[in-house]
Protein backbone atom coordinates (compact mmCIF):
# COMPACT_ATOMS: atom_id res chain seq x y z
CA UNK A 1 0.00 0.00 0.00
CA UNK A 2 1.41 3.38 -0.96
CA UNK A 3 2.65 4.66 2.34
CA UNK A 4 2.55 8.43 2.15
CA UNK A 5 1.84 11.41 -0.04
CA UNK A 6 3.81 14.59 0.63
CA UNK A 7 3.49 17.99 -0.97
CA UNK A 8 6.37 20.45 -0.87
CA UNK A 9 6.92 23.22 -3.44
CA UNK A 10 9.82 22.26 -5.69
CA UNK A 11 11.10 25.84 -5.75
CA UNK A 12 10.82 28.79 -3.41
CA UNK A 13 12.25 32.24 -2.81
CA UNK A 14 14.51 32.66 0.24
CA UNK A 15 12.45 33.74 3.23
CA UNK A 16 9.13 32.86 1.58
CA UNK A 17 6.61 31.07 3.82
CA UNK A 18 5.69 27.79 2.11
CA UNK A 19 2.80 25.40 2.76
CA UNK A 20 3.58 21.73 3.36
CA UNK A 21 1.06 18.88 3.34
CA UNK A 22 1.56 15.30 4.44
CA UNK A 23 -0.85 12.35 4.18
CA UNK A 24 0.10 8.91 5.49
CA UNK A 25 -1.69 5.57 5.12
CA UNK A 26 -2.62 4.15 8.55
CA UNK A 27 -5.83 2.77 10.04
CA UNK A 28 -5.29 4.49 13.43
CA UNK A 29 -7.04 1.75 15.40
CA UNK A 30 -8.22 3.61 18.50
CA UNK A 31 -8.07 0.84 21.08
CA UNK A 32 -11.66 1.61 22.10
CA UNK A 33 -13.49 -0.59 19.61
CA UNK A 34 -14.70 -4.15 20.20
CA UNK A 35 -14.73 -7.05 17.77
CA UNK A 36 -17.97 -8.83 16.90
CA UNK A 37 -17.11 -11.39 19.60
CA UNK A 38 -16.75 -8.67 22.23
CA UNK A 39 -12.96 -8.51 22.54
CA UNK A 40 -11.23 -5.17 22.72
CA UNK A 41 -9.29 -4.45 19.52
CA UNK A 42 -5.81 -3.34 20.57
CA UNK A 43 -4.68 0.22 19.93
CA UNK A 44 -2.47 0.63 16.87
CA UNK A 45 -1.81 4.26 16.02
CA UNK A 46 0.86 6.63 14.80
CA UNK A 47 2.05 8.50 17.89
CA UNK A 48 4.52 10.97 16.43
CA UNK A 49 5.13 12.94 13.24
CA UNK A 50 8.34 14.94 12.82
CA UNK A 51 9.42 17.09 9.91
CA UNK A 52 13.06 18.16 9.51
CA UNK A 53 14.48 20.67 7.05
CA UNK A 54 18.17 19.97 6.38
CA UNK A 55 18.27 18.16 9.69
CA UNK A 56 16.58 20.85 11.78
CA UNK A 57 13.15 20.12 13.25
CA UNK A 58 10.55 22.51 11.82
CA UNK A 59 7.35 20.80 12.92
CA UNK A 60 6.39 18.05 15.33
CA UNK A 61 3.03 16.56 16.25
CA UNK A 62 2.05 14.17 19.04
CA UNK A 63 -0.84 12.07 17.73
CA UNK A 64 -3.57 10.31 19.74
CA UNK A 65 -6.43 7.94 18.84
CA UNK A 66 -8.46 11.09 18.12
CA UNK A 67 -6.55 11.62 14.89
CA UNK A 68 -8.61 10.38 11.93
CA UNK A 69 -7.44 7.36 9.90
CA UNK A 70 -4.94 8.12 7.14
CA UNK A 71 -3.57 11.07 9.13
CA UNK A 72 -3.30 14.36 7.32
CA UNK A 73 -1.47 17.46 8.44
CA UNK A 74 -0.78 20.78 6.73
CA UNK A 75 1.62 23.37 8.15
CA UNK A 76 4.02 26.15 7.19
CA UNK A 77 7.72 26.89 7.25
CA UNK A 78 10.10 29.50 5.89
CA UNK A 79 12.16 28.48 2.87
CA UNK A 80 15.64 29.18 4.18
CA UNK A 81 17.97 27.25 1.84
CA UNK A 82 17.99 24.50 -0.75
CA UNK A 83 18.04 20.98 0.57
CA UNK A 84 15.93 18.11 1.77
CA UNK A 85 12.79 18.07 3.85
CA UNK A 86 12.34 14.77 5.67
CA UNK A 87 9.02 13.46 7.03
CA UNK A 88 9.02 10.76 9.69
CA UNK A 89 6.04 8.98 11.19
CA UNK A 90 6.48 6.54 14.11
CA UNK A 91 3.95 4.65 16.15
CA UNK A 92 2.74 1.50 17.89
CA UNK A 93 4.05 -1.93 16.92
CA UNK A 94 7.26 -0.48 15.52
CA UNK A 95 5.54 1.55 12.83
CA UNK A 96 8.01 3.74 11.00
CA UNK A 97 7.68 5.49 7.64
CA UNK A 98 10.05 8.08 6.24
CA UNK A 99 9.59 10.17 3.10
CA UNK A 100 11.55 13.10 1.77
CA UNK A 101 11.32 15.86 -0.80
CA UNK A 102 13.90 18.17 -2.29
CA UNK A 103 13.45 21.91 -2.33
CA UNK A 104 15.39 24.46 -4.36
CA UNK A 105 15.60 27.93 -2.78
CA UNK A 106 16.87 30.99 -4.64
CA UNK B 1 -32.36 4.11 30.86
CA UNK B 2 -31.99 1.07 33.01
CA UNK B 3 -29.16 -0.71 34.80
CA UNK B 4 -30.92 -3.94 33.88
CA UNK B 5 -29.93 -3.45 30.27
CA UNK B 6 -26.15 -3.68 30.87
CA UNK B 7 -23.98 -4.79 29.07
CA UNK B 8 -26.23 -4.02 26.08
CA UNK B 9 -26.53 -0.37 26.95
CA UNK B 10 -24.33 1.64 24.62
CA UNK B 11 -21.96 4.29 25.90
CA UNK B 12 -24.07 6.95 24.23
CA UNK B 13 -27.08 5.99 26.34
CA UNK B 14 -24.97 6.01 29.48
CA UNK B 15 -23.71 9.52 28.67
CA UNK B 16 -27.26 10.76 28.19
CA UNK B 17 -28.35 9.12 31.44
CA UNK B 18 -25.42 10.57 33.34
CA UNK B 19 -26.24 14.03 32.05
CA UNK B 20 -29.79 13.65 33.35
CA UNK B 21 -28.60 12.42 36.76
CA UNK B 22 -25.99 15.09 37.35
CA UNK B 23 -28.44 17.94 36.70
CA UNK B 24 -29.39 17.89 40.39
CA UNK B 25 -26.04 19.26 41.58
CA UNK B 26 -23.68 16.43 40.75
CA UNK B 27 -24.46 14.38 43.84
CA UNK B 28 -24.87 11.20 41.82
CA UNK B 29 -22.23 10.22 39.29
CA UNK B 30 -21.99 7.13 37.11
CA UNK B 31 -18.36 6.14 36.84
CA UNK B 32 -17.41 5.67 33.22
CA UNK B 33 -14.00 4.14 32.92
CA UNK B 34 -11.54 5.43 30.32
CA UNK B 35 -13.84 8.16 29.05
CA UNK B 36 -13.29 11.86 28.85
CA UNK B 37 -15.50 14.22 30.82
CA UNK B 38 -15.23 17.96 31.24
CA UNK B 39 -13.29 17.18 34.45
CA UNK B 40 -10.72 14.87 32.84
CA UNK B 41 -10.34 17.37 30.02
CA UNK B 42 -9.53 20.07 32.59
CA UNK B 43 -7.00 17.74 34.19
CA UNK B 44 -5.35 17.08 30.82
CA UNK B 45 -5.23 20.83 30.17
CA UNK B 46 -3.64 21.46 33.57
CA UNK B 47 -0.90 18.95 32.74
CA UNK B 48 0.16 21.27 29.93
CA UNK B 49 -0.71 24.65 31.43
CA UNK B 50 0.06 24.08 35.09
CA UNK B 51 -1.22 26.88 37.33
CA UNK B 52 -0.88 29.51 34.59
CA UNK B 53 -3.79 31.58 33.47
CA UNK B 54 -5.42 30.73 30.17
CA UNK B 55 -6.31 33.88 28.24
CA UNK B 56 -8.96 34.08 25.54
CA UNK B 57 -7.87 35.63 22.28
CA UNK B 58 -5.17 35.30 19.62
CA UNK B 59 -6.27 31.74 18.83
CA UNK B 60 -8.85 30.74 16.23
CA UNK B 61 -10.05 27.13 16.23
CA UNK B 62 -11.77 26.34 12.94
CA UNK B 63 -14.09 23.35 13.03
CA UNK B 64 -17.39 23.20 11.13
CA UNK B 65 -20.21 23.66 13.70
CA UNK B 66 -22.19 20.82 12.11
CA UNK B 67 -20.28 17.72 11.07
CA UNK B 68 -21.48 15.02 8.65
CA UNK B 69 -19.32 12.26 10.04
CA UNK B 70 -17.39 12.31 13.32
CA UNK B 71 -14.80 9.89 11.91
CA UNK B 72 -13.04 12.59 9.92
CA UNK B 73 -13.50 16.21 10.95
CA UNK B 74 -11.42 18.91 9.25
CA UNK B 75 -9.86 21.11 11.89
CA UNK B 76 -7.46 24.10 11.76
CA UNK B 77 -5.88 26.29 14.39
CA UNK B 78 -4.43 29.73 13.66
CA UNK B 79 -2.62 31.86 16.25
CA UNK B 80 -2.06 35.56 15.75
CA UNK B 81 1.73 35.79 16.19
CA UNK B 82 4.61 37.46 14.31
CA UNK B 83 6.63 34.21 14.60
CA UNK B 84 9.95 35.96 15.20
CA UNK B 85 12.75 34.47 17.34
CA UNK B 86 11.64 36.67 20.25
CA UNK B 87 7.87 36.27 19.85
CA UNK B 88 6.52 33.00 18.55
CA UNK B 89 4.14 30.12 19.27
CA UNK B 90 5.87 27.16 20.90
CA UNK B 91 3.02 24.69 20.92
CA UNK B 92 -0.67 24.24 20.17
CA UNK B 93 -2.71 21.56 21.94
CA UNK B 94 -6.25 20.48 21.18
CA UNK B 95 -8.51 18.89 23.79
CA UNK B 96 -12.03 17.50 23.78
CA UNK B 97 -14.77 16.75 26.30
CA UNK B 98 -16.47 13.53 25.23
CA UNK B 99 -14.13 11.28 23.28
CA UNK B 100 -12.79 8.27 25.20
CA UNK B 101 -9.78 10.36 26.12
CA UNK B 102 -9.20 14.13 26.34
CA UNK B 103 -6.15 14.73 24.10
CA UNK B 104 -6.63 15.26 20.39
CA UNK B 105 -3.24 16.46 19.12
CA UNK B 106 -0.20 18.37 20.33
CA UNK B 107 1.79 20.39 17.81
CA UNK B 108 5.25 21.90 18.39
CA UNK B 109 6.39 24.89 16.37
CA UNK B 110 9.21 27.39 16.39
CA UNK B 111 10.04 30.75 14.80
CA UNK B 112 10.99 28.97 11.55
CA UNK B 113 7.32 28.17 11.00
CA UNK B 114 6.68 31.64 9.64
CA UNK B 115 2.97 31.19 10.29
CA UNK B 116 1.36 29.76 13.42
CA UNK B 117 -1.26 27.68 11.66
CA UNK B 118 -1.86 24.02 11.02
CA UNK B 119 -4.68 21.81 9.74
CA UNK B 120 -5.50 18.20 10.42
CA UNK B 121 -8.43 15.78 10.55
CA UNK B 122 -9.72 14.51 13.87
CA UNK B 123 -12.29 12.13 15.30
CA UNK B 124 -15.14 13.37 17.46
CA UNK B 125 -17.26 10.78 19.24
CA UNK B 126 -20.24 12.94 20.07
CA UNK B 127 -21.57 16.47 20.07
CA UNK B 128 -19.13 18.30 22.37
CA UNK B 129 -16.83 21.22 23.04
CA UNK B 130 -13.35 21.22 21.52
CA UNK B 131 -10.64 23.51 22.94
CA UNK B 132 -7.34 24.69 21.40
CA UNK B 133 -4.63 26.08 23.67
CA UNK B 134 -1.53 27.86 22.38
CA UNK B 135 1.65 28.27 24.39
CA UNK B 136 3.68 31.35 23.48
CA UNK B 137 7.43 31.89 23.81
CA UNK B 138 6.81 34.34 26.66
CA UNK B 139 5.19 31.54 28.66
CA UNK B 140 1.61 32.79 28.26
CA UNK B 141 -1.33 30.57 27.28
CA UNK B 142 -4.20 31.51 24.99
CA UNK B 143 -7.26 29.54 23.94
CA UNK B 144 -10.34 29.26 21.75
CA UNK B 145 -13.17 26.74 21.82
CA UNK B 146 -15.91 25.54 19.49
CA UNK B 147 -19.12 23.62 20.25
CA UNK B 148 -19.47 20.98 17.53
CA UNK B 149 -22.64 19.05 16.64
CA UNK B 150 -21.96 15.55 15.32
CA UNK B 151 -24.62 13.72 13.34
CA UNK B 152 -22.71 10.43 13.19
CA UNK B 153 -20.13 9.80 15.90
CA UNK B 154 -16.74 8.12 15.88
CA UNK B 155 -14.90 5.77 18.26
CA UNK B 156 -17.93 4.25 19.99
CA UNK B 157 -19.57 2.54 17.00
CA UNK B 158 -18.42 -0.80 15.67
CA UNK B 159 -18.35 -0.77 11.89
CA UNK C 1 -42.71 8.03 9.58
CA UNK C 2 -40.45 7.46 6.59
CA UNK C 3 -42.37 4.30 5.72
CA UNK C 4 -45.73 6.06 5.95
CA UNK C 5 -44.48 8.77 3.63
CA UNK C 6 -43.11 6.29 1.12
CA UNK C 7 -45.98 3.79 1.26
CA UNK C 8 -48.13 6.00 -0.92
CA UNK C 9 -45.55 6.19 -3.74
CA UNK C 10 -46.36 4.16 -6.84
CA UNK C 11 -43.43 1.89 -7.55
CA UNK C 12 -42.51 0.80 -11.06
CA UNK C 13 -40.45 1.99 -14.05
CA UNK C 14 -39.93 5.65 -15.00
CA UNK C 15 -42.60 6.95 -12.60
CA UNK C 16 -40.16 8.85 -10.40
CA UNK C 17 -37.08 9.17 -12.64
CA UNK C 18 -35.11 12.33 -12.05
CA UNK C 19 -35.36 14.69 -15.06
CA UNK C 20 -32.07 14.79 -16.98
CA UNK C 21 -31.29 18.42 -16.15
CA UNK C 22 -32.06 17.97 -12.43
CA UNK C 23 -29.42 15.28 -11.96
CA UNK C 24 -26.65 16.15 -9.56
CA UNK C 25 -23.68 14.37 -8.09
CA UNK C 26 -23.74 13.85 -4.33
CA UNK C 27 -20.74 16.20 -4.30
CA UNK C 28 -23.21 19.09 -4.37
CA UNK C 29 -24.92 17.87 -1.20
CA UNK C 30 -21.74 17.53 0.87
CA UNK C 31 -20.30 20.05 3.28
CA UNK C 32 -17.69 22.52 2.04
CA UNK C 33 -15.08 20.72 4.10
CA UNK C 34 -15.78 17.34 2.46
CA UNK C 35 -15.74 19.00 -0.97
CA UNK C 36 -12.37 20.57 -0.16
CA UNK C 37 -11.02 17.17 0.90
CA UNK C 38 -12.04 15.72 -2.47
CA UNK C 39 -10.75 18.63 -4.55
CA UNK C 40 -7.21 18.71 -3.17
CA UNK C 41 -5.10 15.84 -4.55
CA UNK C 42 -2.59 16.45 -1.75
CA UNK C 43 -5.25 15.93 0.91
CA UNK C 44 -7.68 13.43 -0.70
CA UNK C 45 -7.11 10.10 1.13
CA UNK C 46 -8.28 8.25 -2.01
CA UNK C 47 -5.06 9.39 -3.67
CA UNK C 48 -3.14 6.89 -1.49
CA UNK C 49 -4.92 4.15 -3.44
CA UNK C 50 -4.26 5.91 -6.75
CA UNK C 51 -0.58 6.02 -5.83
CA UNK C 52 -0.64 2.33 -4.97
CA UNK C 53 -2.44 1.59 -8.25
CA UNK C 54 0.27 3.47 -10.13
CA UNK C 55 2.92 1.25 -8.54
CA UNK C 56 0.94 -1.93 -9.26
CA UNK C 57 0.49 -0.85 -12.90
CA UNK C 58 4.24 -1.04 -13.26
CA UNK C 59 4.78 -4.22 -11.28
CA UNK C 60 5.66 -7.35 -13.24
CA UNK C 61 3.48 -10.16 -11.95
CA UNK C 62 2.13 -13.63 -12.67
CA UNK C 63 3.75 -16.55 -14.47
CA UNK C 64 4.04 -14.37 -17.57
CA UNK C 65 6.06 -11.85 -15.51
CA UNK C 66 4.37 -8.91 -17.18
CA UNK C 67 3.20 -5.55 -15.93
CA UNK C 68 0.05 -3.73 -17.10
CA UNK C 69 2.53 -1.14 -18.39
CA UNK C 70 4.08 -3.65 -20.79
CA UNK C 71 0.88 -4.01 -22.86
CA UNK C 72 -0.96 -0.78 -22.11
CA UNK C 73 1.87 1.73 -21.79
CA UNK C 74 1.25 4.80 -19.66
CA UNK C 75 -2.22 4.63 -18.12
CA UNK C 76 -2.65 8.39 -18.44
CA UNK C 77 -2.82 7.83 -22.20
CA UNK C 78 -4.21 4.34 -22.75
CA UNK C 79 -6.77 4.36 -19.93
CA UNK C 80 -8.10 7.85 -20.55
CA UNK C 81 -11.83 7.53 -21.17
CA UNK C 82 -11.95 3.81 -20.40
CA UNK C 83 -13.87 4.10 -17.11
CA UNK C 84 -16.56 6.19 -18.85
CA UNK C 85 -17.42 3.11 -20.89
CA UNK C 86 -17.73 0.59 -18.05
CA UNK C 87 -19.52 -1.70 -17.30
CA UNK C 88 -18.94 -2.88 -20.87
CA UNK C 89 -20.15 -5.74 -23.02
CA UNK C 90 -17.70 -8.60 -23.43
CA UNK C 91 -18.37 -10.27 -26.79
CA UNK C 92 -16.40 -13.37 -25.90
CA UNK C 93 -18.38 -14.10 -22.76
CA UNK C 94 -21.65 -12.49 -23.94
CA UNK C 95 -21.81 -10.73 -20.58
CA UNK C 96 -21.56 -7.29 -19.04
CA UNK C 97 -18.29 -6.80 -17.14
CA UNK C 98 -17.45 -4.17 -14.59
CA UNK C 99 -13.97 -2.64 -14.47
CA UNK C 100 -12.78 -4.78 -11.54
CA UNK C 101 -13.73 -7.98 -13.31
CA UNK C 102 -12.09 -6.76 -16.52
CA UNK C 103 -8.86 -6.17 -14.63
CA UNK C 104 -8.99 -9.64 -13.11
CA UNK C 105 -9.65 -11.23 -16.52
CA UNK C 106 -6.65 -9.38 -17.92
CA UNK C 107 -4.52 -10.68 -15.07
CA UNK C 108 -5.59 -14.25 -15.78
CA UNK C 109 -5.32 -14.12 -19.57
CA UNK C 110 -2.28 -11.94 -20.15
CA UNK C 111 -0.28 -11.99 -16.93
CA UNK C 112 -1.08 -15.58 -15.95
CA UNK C 113 -1.76 -14.26 -12.49
CA UNK C 114 -4.45 -15.14 -9.97
CA UNK C 115 -7.55 -13.00 -9.69
CA UNK C 116 -7.41 -10.36 -6.95
CA UNK C 117 -10.17 -10.79 -4.34
CA UNK C 118 -13.05 -8.32 -4.48
CA UNK C 119 -12.48 -5.35 -2.18
CA UNK C 120 -8.81 -6.23 -1.72
CA UNK C 121 -6.42 -3.27 -1.47
CA UNK C 122 -4.72 -4.26 -4.72
CA UNK C 123 -7.89 -4.59 -6.79
CA UNK C 124 -9.24 -1.33 -5.39
CA UNK C 125 -5.92 0.38 -6.09
CA UNK C 126 -5.83 -0.73 -9.72
CA UNK C 127 -9.53 0.03 -10.32
CA UNK C 128 -9.20 3.48 -8.75
CA UNK C 129 -6.02 4.22 -10.68
CA UNK C 130 -7.67 3.30 -13.99
CA UNK C 131 -10.89 5.20 -13.21
CA UNK C 132 -8.85 8.22 -12.12
CA UNK C 133 -7.56 8.55 -15.69
CA UNK C 134 -11.11 9.49 -16.73
CA UNK C 135 -11.58 12.16 -14.08
CA UNK C 136 -13.58 15.06 -15.48
CA UNK C 137 -14.83 13.10 -18.49
CA UNK C 138 -18.59 12.51 -18.94
CA UNK C 139 -19.94 9.01 -18.34
CA UNK C 140 -20.92 7.48 -21.69
CA UNK C 141 -24.48 6.26 -22.28
CA UNK C 142 -24.29 2.45 -21.99
CA UNK C 143 -27.58 2.12 -23.94
CA UNK C 144 -25.66 3.22 -27.03
CA UNK C 145 -24.48 -0.39 -27.14
CA UNK C 146 -27.68 -2.32 -27.88
CA UNK C 147 -26.16 -5.53 -26.53
CA UNK C 148 -26.21 -3.97 -23.06
CA UNK C 149 -29.94 -3.20 -23.10
CA UNK C 150 -31.09 -6.47 -21.47
CA UNK C 151 -28.62 -5.96 -18.62
CA UNK C 152 -29.64 -2.32 -18.14
CA UNK C 153 -33.27 -3.42 -18.03
CA UNK C 154 -32.49 -6.12 -15.46
CA UNK C 155 -30.72 -3.48 -13.36
CA UNK C 156 -33.67 -1.10 -13.70
CA UNK C 157 -36.01 -3.81 -12.41
CA UNK C 158 -33.81 -4.37 -9.35
CA UNK C 159 -33.60 -0.62 -8.72
CA UNK C 160 -37.38 -0.25 -8.80
CA UNK C 161 -38.25 -3.44 -6.96
CA UNK C 162 -39.32 -3.27 -3.31
CA UNK C 163 -37.16 -5.53 -1.21
CA UNK C 164 -36.17 -6.48 2.30
CA UNK C 165 -37.94 -6.18 5.62
CA UNK C 166 -38.60 -2.48 5.06
CA UNK C 167 -40.14 -3.24 1.66
CA UNK C 168 -38.31 -0.33 0.11
CA UNK C 169 -36.97 0.07 -3.41
CA UNK C 170 -33.83 2.04 -4.31
CA UNK C 171 -36.05 4.33 -6.40
CA UNK C 172 -38.22 5.35 -3.48
CA UNK C 173 -35.28 7.09 -1.81
CA UNK C 174 -32.98 7.98 -4.67
CA UNK C 175 -35.51 8.95 -7.37
CA UNK C 176 -38.40 10.18 -5.22
CA UNK C 177 -36.84 11.64 -2.06
CA UNK C 178 -33.26 12.56 -2.92
CA UNK C 179 -33.74 16.18 -1.88
CA UNK C 180 -34.82 15.23 1.63
CA UNK C 181 -32.94 14.02 4.69
CA UNK C 182 -32.81 10.70 6.51
CA UNK C 183 -31.56 10.73 10.10
CA UNK C 184 -29.92 14.10 9.61
CA UNK C 185 -28.06 13.23 6.42
CA UNK C 186 -29.01 14.05 2.80
CA UNK C 187 -30.54 11.09 0.93
CA UNK C 188 -28.74 11.95 -2.40
CA UNK C 189 -29.63 10.84 -5.92
CA UNK C 190 -27.22 7.90 -5.76
CA UNK C 191 -25.23 8.98 -8.82
CA UNK C 192 -22.17 6.81 -9.41
CA UNK C 193 -19.69 9.40 -10.62
CA UNK C 194 -17.00 8.94 -7.95
CA UNK C 195 -16.37 5.24 -7.49
CA UNK C 196 -14.26 3.69 -6.08
CA UNK C 197 -14.40 6.35 -3.39
CA UNK C 198 -13.10 7.22 0.08
CA UNK C 199 -15.99 7.05 2.51
CA UNK C 200 -15.49 8.78 5.86
CA UNK C 201 -17.76 6.15 7.45
CA UNK C 202 -15.40 3.37 6.26
CA UNK C 203 -12.29 5.43 6.94
CA UNK C 204 -11.12 3.76 3.79
CA UNK C 205 -11.71 3.43 0.09
CA UNK C 206 -14.29 1.03 -1.31
CA UNK C 207 -16.20 0.02 -4.41
CA UNK C 208 -19.75 0.73 -5.56
CA UNK C 209 -20.60 -2.86 -4.68
CA UNK C 210 -19.48 -2.31 -1.09
CA UNK C 211 -21.66 0.79 -0.90
CA UNK C 212 -24.65 -1.02 -2.35
CA UNK C 213 -24.18 -3.88 0.11
CA UNK C 214 -24.28 -1.27 2.91
CA UNK C 215 -27.50 0.11 1.41
CA UNK C 216 -29.10 -3.31 1.11
CA UNK C 217 -28.23 -4.20 4.71
CA UNK C 218 -29.63 -0.81 5.73
CA UNK C 219 -32.87 -1.69 3.96
CA UNK C 220 -32.84 -5.04 5.79
CA UNK C 221 -32.55 -6.90 2.50
CA UNK C 222 -30.20 -9.79 1.76
CA UNK C 223 -27.22 -8.19 0.01
CA UNK C 224 -25.94 -9.68 -3.24
CA UNK C 225 -22.49 -11.28 -3.09
CA UNK C 226 -19.50 -9.37 -4.39
CA UNK C 227 -19.17 -9.99 -8.10
CA UNK C 228 -22.78 -11.15 -8.48
CA UNK C 229 -24.30 -10.56 -11.90
CA UNK C 230 -27.17 -8.73 -10.15
CA UNK C 231 -24.62 -6.16 -9.03
CA UNK C 232 -23.20 -5.72 -12.50
CA UNK C 233 -26.71 -5.23 -13.90
CA UNK C 234 -27.51 -2.74 -11.17
CA UNK C 235 -24.23 -0.89 -11.72
CA UNK C 236 -25.00 -0.76 -15.43
CA UNK C 237 -28.42 0.74 -14.78
CA UNK C 238 -26.95 3.24 -12.33
CA UNK C 239 -24.30 4.14 -14.90
CA UNK C 240 -27.11 4.77 -17.40
CA UNK C 241 -28.77 6.98 -14.75
CA UNK C 242 -25.52 8.92 -14.37
CA UNK C 243 -24.83 9.23 -18.13
CA UNK C 244 -23.35 12.58 -19.02
CA UNK C 245 -22.22 13.40 -15.49
CA UNK C 246 -18.46 13.78 -15.00
CA UNK C 247 -16.34 11.13 -13.33
CA UNK C 248 -14.90 12.26 -9.96
CA UNK C 249 -12.86 9.22 -8.94
CA UNK C 250 -11.55 9.08 -6.28
CA UNK C 251 -14.46 10.94 -4.66
CA UNK C 252 -14.80 11.61 -0.93
CA UNK C 253 -18.17 11.00 0.70
CA UNK C 254 -19.45 11.01 4.29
Amino acid sequence: MARALISVPAKAVRGEIIAIKALVSHHMETGFRHSTTGELIARDIITSFVCRYNGEEIFRADLFPATAANPFVAFYTRATESGTIVFEWTGDNGFSVTEQAAISVE
Amino acid sequence: MSGRDLPFVTRRRILKAAAALTVGGGALQIVRSAESTPATMQAAIRTIVGENQINTGKVTLDIPPLVENGNTVACSVTVDSPMTPSDYVKAIHIFNEKNPQPNVIGVHLGPRAGRARFSTRIRLADTQRVIAIAQLSDGSFWSDSVDVVITLGACLEDS
Amino acid sequence: MVMAALAGVASPVAAGEIPANARRSSYDLMSRESQAMQDDDDANPGMLWVLEGKALWRLKTGAADKACLDCHGEASISMRGVATRYPAFDGERQQALDLARRINLCRKEYQNATALPYESKELLALTTYVARQSRGLPIADPAADARLQPFIDAGRQTFNRRQGQLNLSCAQCHDDNWDKQLAGNPVTQGQVTGYPLYRLEWQGLGSLQRRMRNCMVGMRAEPFDYGASEFVDLELFMTWRSRGLAIETPAVRP
